[in-house]
């Protein structure tokens, strides 16, 4: 027995590579056109959206928090940038800096809430989360946002890795990654993002403000929401009132499927890109197999509920 | 924007509020969403017919497709607030025991867009036709070439889903089931079927996956018109011309996709005549006694720019002129 729950943590950790390797062995036999460059770039295209999302939502979840205000925040991130740059007629950027503002300023709101008055993260984001739908549907009425200047699509464009088309939007998801991955691996400040998940207590009692860590992941996850709104806008070149309503759900997946822990202070952020991809390489390849949606959902129910038990027997073992 | 975040709220108040000792008939309507353009312009019919008629109208909505408890909370509501009649368009089937309590009131309960069991009457569209006259479209249009069909539906299980698919594929020729199915049907012609909870973003992902299986795809079919323009987008960035995509709906924004060539043909349906109908219903109901019953279809017309041979269609000015959401 032992020795088993001696084995388990690096299984939580290696999990979602895994069931990305059987998943894409599985598509690779049984369809033609699954293994192929162009095939990848497409998924990792499709999945840049909930993928940015996600590494907002991993910071919240390793401090044992959770977000469920990020989609609805990033419809209205898109909604704000595409209005001002259409109806006032802002420049891009500025319009684009508009809707990051929006979408960092839920992040401070969420993170005062949760530090200041004591309030649980999951109500309060709840809570957001309507505040943010309602501001979307009454600002927009309803109405989708076309006509975008074309640089607010760009990052939607694409260039040439060999033959394969790999748009800009990818690109600047990857960098993300590896930038949050190294900030959280490798500098006091994002060591202290653990710390905070792992015993908000005993990190207090070191001298470090535990609080302050707090209100600052809530709004660098803001800050996440709001490039995935502009990610969103150069992939479907459109401002789309009813975009991000089940985006919540799907990045918190990604990042459970990824290996981090909802207790907070465990995980690994490229877990939730991978959580992300796992989620994208499915419906892709159902859809290639011509499987019924329906199996989609019930593979990722499956494999949400391995992820969690993974997790909790390797917590066990580690006590 | 906060402010009008808070009169949102005011209003909803208000709604509950009213309405408890009016002498004129008082008519409550119940929509799936308050926002959705289609549901703006039943609200705006129904108000409309309801100043015409002499009637109040009482007006609640869930907050999105699917949220039953809202409904049935604010039929619970209406009953109590005096309502003789209440239309609405159901969520789900979840609804049905309140519904059936209200008519044990003496309440008229109308169906409007969304059939369910127990309703005394339903006005709506007519999904099959309407999924009918673009699969006719859509044969004609393609002229004698082989058919590679992408089917983008809303999700599985859904009766006017269902409804739209297979009249497609029976407009287009195909062996499909009967307008009371709720399965998919699927035949070889129809080389992918994805969903797109009639979303853009999601029908754009479901079209660029149909185009990994089968990049000769030459005909769409999608369940609404954000849908297609998800679509349209997909195959825009994979350089196809020339591809057929076909829609249901008629809001304002697809009509003029219509007309900038987006989508080649959509069946247009109209919200604000069920609300007008189901108003008109409930003053007779009020005055006279007597319910209405059956099903009224309330019409279903193809808008597409360009017309083909033995398939009636208007134009897209005919369609902008019916059109529902802002023009």
């Amino acid at each position: 027995m032992n020795t088993l729950k001696a084995k388990l943590p690096p299984i939580s950790q290696l999990g979602p590579f895994i069931a990305l390797v059987i998943a894409c062995v599985i598509f690779g036999l049984t369809t033609d056109n699954f293994f192929t460059g162009a095939n990848f770039a497409l998924i990792l295209q499709q999945v840049m959206v909930v993928g940015v999302i996600a590494i907002g939502q991993t910071l919240v979840i390793l401090t044992a928090g959770i977000d469920l205000s990020c989609g609805m925040v990033m419809a209205l991130g898109s909604i704000v940038m595409t209005k001002f740059a259409v109806d006032m007629g802002l420049p891009a950027p500025l319009a684009i800096l508009c809707g990051i503002g929006v979408t960092a300023g839920f992040g401070l709101i969420n993170g005062l809430l949760v530090t200041r008055i004591r309030l649980p993260s999951f109500i309060v984001t709840l809570g957001t989360m309507n505040i943010a739908f309602a501001i979307t549907q009454l600002y927009s009425e309803a109405q989708t946002v076309s006509n975008l200047p074309p640089f607010m699509t760009a990052l939607g464009g694409t260039f040439d890795i060999g033959s394969t088309p790999v748009s800009y939007g990818t690109l600047l998801m990857v960098l993300l990654y590896l930038a949050a991955w190294f900030w959280l691996r490798e500098t006091a400040s994002g060591r202290h993002v653990y710390a905070v998940g792992n015993s908000p207590e005993a990190t207090r009692l070191v001298g470090i403000a535990t609080d302050r860590v707090l209100l600052w992941v809530y709004v660098l996850a803001g800050v996440f929401y709001g490039i995935a709104s502009l990610l969103l806008v150069a992939r479907t070149e459109v401002g789309d009132p009813n975009a991000g309503q089940t985006e919540n759900l799907d990045a918190i997946t990604a990042v459970v499927l990824g290996g981090t822990s909802l207790f907070g202070g465990r995980g690994m952020i490229l877990g939730s890109l991978v959580g992300a991809i796992v989620v994208g390489v499915l419906r892709n390849g159902l859809t290639l197999m011509g499987v019924s949606s329906v199996y989609q959902v019930l593979i990722t129910g499956i494999l949400v509920i391995i992820a969690v038990t993974v997790d909790q027997l390797s917590r066990k073992g580690a006590r | 924007m906060k402010k009008l975040a808070f009169c949102a709220v005011l209003s909803a108040t208000a709604f509950a509020a009213t309405g408890a000792f009016a002498a004129e008939p008082v008519i409550g309507l119940i929509t799936k969403t308050e926002t959705n353009p289609f549901f703006v312009k039943m609200k705006e019919g129904a108000q409309a017919e309801a100043k015409r008629l002499g009637a109040k109208l009482m007006t609640a909505s869930g907050k999105k497709d699917g949220d039953t408890g809202a409904q049935i909370t604010a039929i619970e509501n209406m009953v109590t607030a005096g309502a003789k009649t209440i239309l609405i368009t159901s969520s789900g089937d979840a609804i049905i025991p309140a519904v059936k309590k209200a008519q044990a009131k003496g309440v008229q309960v109308i169906a409007l867009d969304s059939p369910f069991d127990g309703a005394d009457a339903l006005f709506a569209t007519d999904n099959y036709k309407a999924g009918i006259l673009i699969g006719q479209y859509a044969k004609v249009a393609l002229g004698g070439k082989p058919a590679k069909i992408a089917m983008l539906d809303l999700f599985p299980g859904h009766p006017v889903g269902a409804q739209r698919h297979n009249g497609f594929m029976t407009g287009f020729g195909l062996k499909a089931n009967d307008a009371k199915s709720n399965e998919l049907s699927a035949t070889p012609e129809t080389v992918c079927a994805a969903d797109t909870d009639g979303n853009q973003a999601k029908g754009q992902t479901a079209m660029e996956n149909c185009l990994q299986k089968d990049p000769a795809i030459n005909v769409v079919y999608t369940i609404n018109e954000p849908a297609a323009a998800g679509a349209y987008n997909a195959l825009k960035k994979a350089g196809k011309k020339d591809v057929i995509v076909v829609s249901v709906d008629g809001g304002c924004e697809g009509v003029a996709n219509v007309g900038k060539g987006v989508i080649a043909a959509t069946s247009q349906q109209y919200p604000l005549k069920m609300a007008a109908m189901g108003v008109a219903a409930g003053v007779d109901y009020a005055k006279g006694g007597k319910k209405a019953s059956g099903y009224v279809d309330t019409g279903v017309t193809l808008i597409a720019a360009r017309a083909v041979a033995g398939v009636d269609s208007k134009d897209v000015k005919t369609g902008t002129d019916l059109c529902w959401g802002k023009k």
